[in-house]
């Protein structure tokens, strides 16, 4: 025992640090949540005098005729295709990008830099997107979506694929294997690990995204489930418990992309660094 | 006057880039089903309801759907976009005086001079949603009064009398401090709060320089230079140097700052008579121990109320259901409708702009307190109903003078400097 | 031009073809309206009018008082949080690559606040630094009864002596660190063992693995950690304005939540000429430091 204990200080020490660093704040809002209103001012670690957190979520998943659940679909649907979108354009083109140096390539190394630094501007936006009919709509701010994720996606794509043999190609290419079919037979296959990456990081980014479809996909038929969280804080101001549950239910998705990917997360990573 | 210009409550969200939550409507089978867009104070919300509930029933086939928007900057923000990329509601309920000029009224409202229902209207109203001879609103709710919440009761136990000087509100809180209770609550975290000091003191500026609004307007008149105007500044840096203020004011909030008035923890709260719905929902037992006053000023000669006129409901121009939208504006200024906002709250914040408008005679303490002053006729329009200038900034700069960060002086000096943004943007002359 | 034909004939089996769907989409909703933005940064705009005035909008912009804050904080902001994302994340990658038994654990438990709502986090956060009901400083006023001492809890976000925005900043890198951590593990476990082993060999001890094999071969990774936390700290501002506004008063602004106050008044040309600002100067900050990285990997 005390072997055993010798050997595994830090592990007494790291996890108790852990839990209360890094989990403590998920317990509050949990516990938060399964007050009644009067309670949840008190921010402290108890459970409610009653256990409402069924209560409390049904009330969450009634507010405004169900806008909680319709932000669901909302967003579900939104994220997915901007996914979908972006892994397949971003890792087309840094194919393209990491394999050609030339001119074309030189900017756009420029314009992903831009795309990372670059605040993007509002109305301007939305000016185009009237233009082309998609202002408010779903596909809107799918492009706006993918658009501003492009250049973080292309980055990370540019570095994995640049560690994949060159090799590989050139001997598809004398098969006759080129351009688009050399992308979807043989590159993309080797992507997996790093999609892993751009699959989390993107969905989560896009789900939690708050600003664009304030901007770009206004209308309550169109809420997403971060533009929920923004309601009940302010129109139960006092119902820190019903904000809270709101905060729960919208974290439950991360927490099921979290659990599926959660060991693939470093390896795709790792992956994505080893040196060709 | 930038968020509160609000019967409820302004929201200053903490969240980030929060622009407007609910938007625009869906579309419409007939031109009898309008949307209507409203901030969303829970005030409000329950005054919607109920308004829209008895309009159906008043005029069966019409229909109304309530949408509601963030108050503040925000929910400025937000209404501003709307008309600008032409999705605004078909009706819209929004600020009367400055902030009303900024969304270039001419451009984009539907003009309601002529209509029959603006008969309805006090004329007294008309300036503050008018450009030039043209009006484009209808008064939404009552005019209410910015001064001083006190606590009766402390007043009671500590035998002071309701100050009309600075000098005797000093002396009171001399003798409040001296017994142990916060004598000026302030909350900070709501920063739109820590304005009244400035814009109640209005009434007092005017008394003072009769043409300050004017000569404001045409970069004549400064804070910084006008003493009377200055003064606002300098209440606070007095307060704060003797730590007359509640110890956590750096994070009180708009609700708990009117518990504290309520339940006299604190003597004094600077703040107008649209808390008044707030206090009655929040703490009814002791509406009644909170009393209403006007600024004190230099003066005991100058003793009145700076008044916050309503809110304005509006058409924008390119809406499709203009005839329903101007039936149900017209509903809005009947003494049928101002029944049925009197029932919501079961009393009526203030006097309304509407001809032949029924007072309930149950009136809240404060609410009394306030009517008295317009008994005596002692009452003048907030600066931004009068000037069309009113920097984004100011709720932000008297943080900074209420924390000790900055002088009065400088802060005056730093809000001059801010509305110049403002005028130029509104292409005002001799800016 | 008969060279540049027969280059031309040699058809690359990478067509630019494939760059096209991401370069039109990034065209559109990005490149146009930036540029349309630029021009717009050089007028006075309300939505409904515009009308061309130059460069009023720049001088304008510095004359606004905040904006020394601004540009500081914004500095110390990016500084503060990408440096402390670099030190924690590299430590904490190296304890959970190293003996730990409950490594997955922790290291999911480190990861998981990357993938929530920062909108969530921040006013969680904002709840439990609350100077009065938060948990945190009810936990501090119960340690100072239980020494004799009756303390109030400092004002976190809210006290102008403390500097909210460090409080700000702390939380950033609460919500951040697992990244950098998740990005210096995928590093370490690219150094080959061996390396190690030798220097074990020659007597080595900790430290010397450290400096000698860890640290340099670590650095693609380092490189990458900072460029990101270090951008997005320039030119984060969603956390700071989620938790603080940029108050109180103006002592937590940055150029971002400078700008976007600005456009919340109705200023969109000074709020674009503002954006067009924070562009140049986040590009002359991480511009080199992009640079020296990229040089620095093509070295290797």
């Amino acid at each position: 025992m005390k072997n055993f204990l010798r050997k595994n200080w830090i592990d007494f020490v790291a996890v108790p640090i852990g839990l209360f660093v890094f989990v403590a704040p998920f317990v509050l809002i949990f516990l938060t949540s399964t007050k009644n209103a009067e309670e949840s001012f008190q921010f402290d670690f108890s459970l409610g005098e009653e256990f409402l957190l069924w209560q409390n979520i049904k009330t969450v998943l009634a507010t405004n005729d169900g806008i909680v659940i319709r932000a669901f679909i909302n967003s579900t649907i939104i994220t997915f295709i901007s996914v979908v979108l972006i892994v397949i354009v971003s890792s087309m083109a840094a194919f393209v990008f990491s394999r050609r140096p030339g001119k074309w390539t030189t900017f756009a190394n420029v314009m992903i830099l831009a795309g990372l630094i670059v605040p993007p501007a509002i109305v301007p936006t939305i000016w185009v997107l009237q233009k082309l009919n998609l202002f408010k709509t779903m596909q809107g701010l799918i492009f706006i979506e993918v658009a501003y994720s492009a250049a973080f996606a292309i980055l990370i794509y540019k570095s994995f694929i640049s560690s994949i043999p060159k090799e590989i190609d050139e001997a598809a290419a004398m098969d006759g294997c080129t351009g688009f079919s050399l992308y979807r037979r043989i590159i993309f296959p080797l992507l997996m690990p790093v999609n892993v990456t751009i699959i989390v990081t993107t969905s989560v980014a896009v789900f939690n995204d708050f600003t664009n479809p304030l901007y770009f996909l206004p209308g309550n038929e169109n809420a997403t489930v971060q533009l929920t969280l923004f309601y009940f804080q302010s129109a139960y101001l006092t119902q820190y418990n019903l904000l809270f549950t709101d905060i729960l239910l919208i974290t439950i998705p991360p927490l099921i992309v979290f659990i599926i990917f959660n060991k693939k997360i470093v390896s795709g990573l790792t992956a994505g660094s080893v040196k060709g | 006057m930038k968020t509160m210009m609000k019967r409820g409550f302004a929201l200053t969200l903490p969240l980030a880039l929060v622009f407007g939550a609910a938007a625009a409507a869906p579309s419409q089978a007939a031109d009898t089903e309008i949307t209507w867009l409203i901030d969303n104070s829970q005030s409000n919300q329950d005054v919607a309801k109920a308004l829209v509930a008895a309009y159906e029933k008043a005029n069966p086939g019409y229909k109304v759907t309530v949408v509601l928007r963030p108050g503040g900057a925000d929910g400025d923000n937000l209404v501003k976009t709307k008309l600008a990329t032409g999705v605004m509601e078909d009706v819209f309920t929004y600020n009367s005086g400055s902030l009303f000029q900024a969304l270039a009224p001419s451009k984009n409202l539907l003009e309601i001079t002529n209509e029959p229902f603006m008969k309805n209207v006090l004329s007294s109203f008309n300036p503050v949603v008018s450009v030039g001879k043209k009006v484009y609103g209808t008064p939404f709710g009552t005019a209410v009064g910015g001064g001083i919440l006190y606590n009766k009761k402390v007043y009671a136990k500590l035998k002071l009398k309701v100050p009309t000087t600075w000098a005797e509100f000093m002396a009171n809180n001399k003798k409040i401090k001296a017994a142990g209770i916060d004598p000026v609550i302030q909350s900070y975290k709501d920063t739109w709060t820590s304005q009244l000091f400035v814009l109640a003191d209005y009434y007092n500026v005017q008394s003072a320089s009769p043409n300050f609004a004017a000569n404001y307007t045409a970069n004549k008149e400064k804070y910084a230079k006008n003493p009377a105007a200055l003064r606002g500044f300098e209440y606070i840096e007095e307060l704060k140097k003797l730590n007359y203020f509640n110890r956590d004011y750096a994070s009180t909030t708009y609700a708990q700052a009117l518990d504290k008035v309520a339940l006299g923890q604190g003597a004094h709260y600077p703040m107008a008579t649209w808390a008044i719905p707030q206090i009655a929902s929040q703490q009814p037992a002791s509406l009644e121990n909170v009393g209403f006053f006007a600024q004190p000023s230099s003066k005991a000669s100058v003793n009145g109320v700076t008044v916050w006129v309503p809110s304005g409901t509006y058409i924008p121009a390119n809406t499709k259901n203009a005839a329903a939208a101007k039936k149900f504006v017209g509903w809005m200024t009947t003494a049928k409708a101002v029944d049925v906002m009197n029932s919501v709250e079961g009393f009526a914040g203030g006097p309304y702009y509407i001809k032949n408008a029924s007072i309930p005679n149950a009136l809240p303490g404060a609410v009394k307190d306030l009517v008295k002053y317009f008994d005596r006729n002692a009452t003048a329009p907030a600066l931004e109903f009068v000037s069309p200038i009113k920097g984004p900034n100011l709720e932000k700069i008297l943080i900074e003078v209420g924390l000790g960060i900055k002088t009065a002086k400088k802060a005056a000096a730093d809000y001059d400097a801010d509305v110049v943004k403002q005028a130029k943007q509104l292409g005002l002359k001799g800016w | 031009m008969t060279k540049s034909k027969s280059k031309k004939k040699i058809k690359s089996p990478y067509s630019y073809r494939l760059a096209a769907p991401v370069g039109i989409i990034f065209l559109v909703f990005f490149i146009i309206p930036t540029i349309v933005s630029f021009f717009f940064s050089m007028t006075r705009w309300t939505l409904f009018d515009w009308e061309f005035i130059g460069f009023e909008n720049f001088i304008q912009y510095f004359k606004e008082a905040s904006l020394a804050i601004g540009f500081k904080n914004t500095l110390i902001y990016g500084v503060v949080t990408s440096g402390l994302k670099v030190i924690i994340g590299l430590a904490l990658a190296l304890l959970l690559t190293g003996r730990l038994r409950a490594k997955g654990f922790l290291r999911s438990v480190v990861y998981f606040p990357v993938l929530v709502s920062t909108i969530g986090v921040g006013f969680t956060f904002s709840v439990l630094m609350d100077p009065n009901y938060g948990v945190i400083n009810k936990a501090i006023v119960s340690l100072g009864k239980s020494i004799g001492w009756e303390t109030y809890g400092p004002g976190w976000l809210v006290d102008p002596n403390l500097l909210p925005l460090f409080s700000v900043a702390f939380v950033d890198v609460w919500k951040g660190v697992g990244m950098a951590t998740v990005i210096f593990m995928a590093g370490l476990a690219t150094i080959p063992r061996e390396y190690y082993e030798a220097l074990e060999v020659d007597g080595g001890g900790a430290w010397d693995k450290f400096k000698n094999i860890t640290l340099p071969l670590v650095q693609p990774a380092t490189a990458a950690v900072v460029i990101l936390s270090f951008i997005g700290g320039l030119r984060s501002f969603d956390l700071i304005w989620a938790m603080t506004n940029g108050g109180p008063g103006f002592l937590s602004d940055v150029i971002a939540s400078i700008n976007y106050k600005q456009y919340q008044a109705g200023f969109y040309g000074l709020a674009t000429a503002g954006n067009v600002i924070l562009l140049f100067f986040v590009l002359a900050i991480t511009g080199p430091i992009y640079w020296y990285f990229n040089r620095k990997e093509q070295e290797a």
